[in-house]
């Protein structure tokens, strides 16, 4: 018996997937035109009726979808039903302090539940098993969303949220968790805590962790693996899409299933916008073929990465996904949080700091650290120690408001930040994550 | 009276104080005295000069530099001489937030500087028990 949670979907020969995205895409495309003023805005400017998306050959013919779109029509502008058929929002930060703010109705939670719920049995997830979910729960997906997979399995779920090691410890110890759902480099340092305390891999009754929402890298699962006695899967998604779950790793551990009922995805060449062929990298496009609340078609979702069609030793039919080989925008994922520049730019400018600043991201003990150096500027400088140190801890602070994720602020002297031709580096990121 | 002291912001990296100090000698100017406060990342250097002007000239343009007014007192180089201003400090509640001391030109004598969260108050009860704080002008005439 395979490990699959909606076999008939998830194994549908190639023409099956077909019929379902050709029906689900007119019927959307339709419903978003009719109903969300912002798209059907860009499609007849684009010059693209309803009428001429017959199949999803034809998606290609629509506009795209930007993060900057997102912050221009939010919070309402891209909501794909009256708000009293929604009945849960999400939400991520965004690129200026604007959050993103994503709509559910129950039947758009079903789905993404669903996809989770996919997930986990590819897992080896059954109604036996005790999944641990340490993903935050509340505004941010992952929490919520591994949560709802594991009751449509039917696991016993511990809905622990993040944080709280010692605590996570005991209960995945007393109540013999066996599926761990959680960011990577919280995984490795539940590993870490383990062995600490004295446990050996083969102490703890986990056989599988479904781990996402930050880039990792194959080394990083070997070790995860090793020190947990685990099989590590991949898992991925974003808030605009719905959150995890869009796209899971099989058995195989080579790439992401991306759900194809449910999401047609494309690669586009970044800079022209033109599709792809498979198997060339470029930036990763997600259309919502049946998403009610935040139906979003064409959204960029600024990963790089490539698509496989390859059949799969799982038995599943759904295109596969590389893990993001990288951004064709300047975002970096520390510690779980999309974190932009221009954030950082912003509240510089605001707290009255020169916006000469470098930001160095590096992994420690599978831990990201996160320091930024700023120039100092001669109007707070002072004579006393503790009045810059005051002004660090400000700034600090005021960059956790904004980011949702604290940096160390290193206050240094006026043009000592390296720049090269002029212009400055803003990112220094040692992580070894590709 | 206080005197002004130059406080200049450095990384606390190699070769950030000599690099300051270079550009001292290069503009002809003395330092009087110096005092560096540090933490992991930097350091506050504090000087007295002979030529606060070329200072500022030298390093304006490169390093963070303010002036602080500060007290400095003349002093026996004795056992004690210390703990008596202290002492009235002490008593008037007044807080010293740095000091930093160096001994004189003058055989015998020793200079104390200190930042206090209220120069006037300070002053006014050194001055009731017989200290007199020095200016700038004091300074430029007994460091020569």
């Amino acid at each position: 018996m395979k490990n699959y949670y909606q076999p008939e979907l998830e194994t549908a020969p190639r023409e099956k997937i077909l019929e379902i995205q050709n029906e689900k895409i007119v019927r959307q495309v339709k419903n978003v035109y009719d109903h969300v003023a912002y798209y059907r805005k860009l499609m007849d400017e684009k010059g693209v009726k309803p009428e001429d998306i017959k199949s999803v050959e034809d998606i290609k013919k629509l506009p795209f979808l930007t993060k900057e779109d997102l912050r221009v029509a939010y919070p309402y502008g891209l909501l794909g039903t009256d708000l009293k058929n929604c009945v849960r929002i999400h939400s991520t930060s965004g690129t200026t302090g604007k959050r993103v703010v994503a709509f559910y109705t129950q039947k758009d939670i079903d789905m993404w539940e669903e996809c989770c719920a996919r997930a986990i049995v590819a897992a080896g997830g059954t109604d036996e098993d005790v999944v641990q979910v340490c993903y935050g729960y509340g505004l941010f997906t992952g929490g919520s969303g591994l949560h709802g997979g594991s009751h449509k399995v039917g696991c016993l779920t511990l809905p622990m949220s993040s944080g709280n090691t010692d605590r996570q410890i005991q209960f995945m110890m007393d109540l013999d968790a066996t599926i761990l759902c959680c960011t990577p480099s919280y995984a490795a340092y539940i590993g870490e805590s383990l062995a600490e305390r004295g446990y050996r891999p083969g102490d703890n009754k986990l056989k599988a962790g479904i781990f996402g929402a930050e880039p990792w890298t194959e080394e990083m699962r070997q070790s995860i693996e090793k020190s947990l006695g685990i099989k590590a899967y991949d898992i991925y998604g974003l808030t605009e899409t719905s959150g995890p779950g869009v796209a899971f790793e099989c058995e195989e551990q080579t790439g992401m299933h991306i759900n194809e009922d449910h999401f047609y995805a494309e690669i586009i060449n970044p800079d022209t916008g033109e599709v792809l062929p498979e198997g060339e990298k470029g930036e990763l496009v997600f259309t919502a073929l049946d998403k009610e609340g935040f139906p979003l078609l064409r959204y960029r979702t600024k990963d790089i990465c490539i698509l496989s069609r390859k059949k799969c030793s799982c038995g599943r039919t759904h295109v596969k996904m590389t893990k993001p080989l990288g951004r064709s925008d300047d975002m970096m994922i520390i510690r779980g949080v999309n974190v932009f520049p221009s954030q950082i730019e912003t509240v510089l400018l605001k707290e009255g700091y020169p916006p000469n600043y470098q930001i160095e991201v590096d992994r420690v003990n599978n831990t990201d650290t996160f320091d930024i150096y700023v120039e100092f500027s001669k109007e707070m400088f002072s004579d006393k120690i503790s009045e810059v140190q005051a002004h660090e801890q400000a700034l600090s602070a005021a960059m956790r408001s904004m980011l949702g994720i604290g940096p160390k602020i290193h206050l240094v002297a006026p043009k000592s930040i390296e720049r090269s031709e002029g212009k400055a580096v803003r990112v220094i990121d040692k992580r070894k994550l590709v | 009276m206080a005197i002004t002291q130059l406080s200049a912001f450095l990384e606390n990296s190699s070769g950030a104080l000599c690099e300051a100090v270079s550009a001292l000698t290069d503009a002809g100017v003395n330092i009087r005295a110096l005092s560096v406060a540090e933490t992991k990342d930097f350091g506050i250097l504090r000087l007295i000069v002979s030529d606060r002007e070329k200072t500022r000239e030298a390093l304006d343009d490169e390093i963070i530099i303010r002036e602080t007014p500060v007290i400095a007192v003349n002093m026996n180089d004795q056992s004690g001489a210390l703990k008596g201003i202290l002492e009235i400090l002490k008593e008037a509640q007044i807080n010293i937030e740095y000091i930093y001391a160096f001994t004189g030109a003058v055989q015998g004598s020793a200079y104390v500087v200190m930042r206090v969260d209220d120069i006037n108050e300070a002053e006014s009860v050194l001055s009731e028990n017989g200290i007199k704080t020095l200016t700038d002008e004091d300074m430029d005439n007994f460091l020569v």
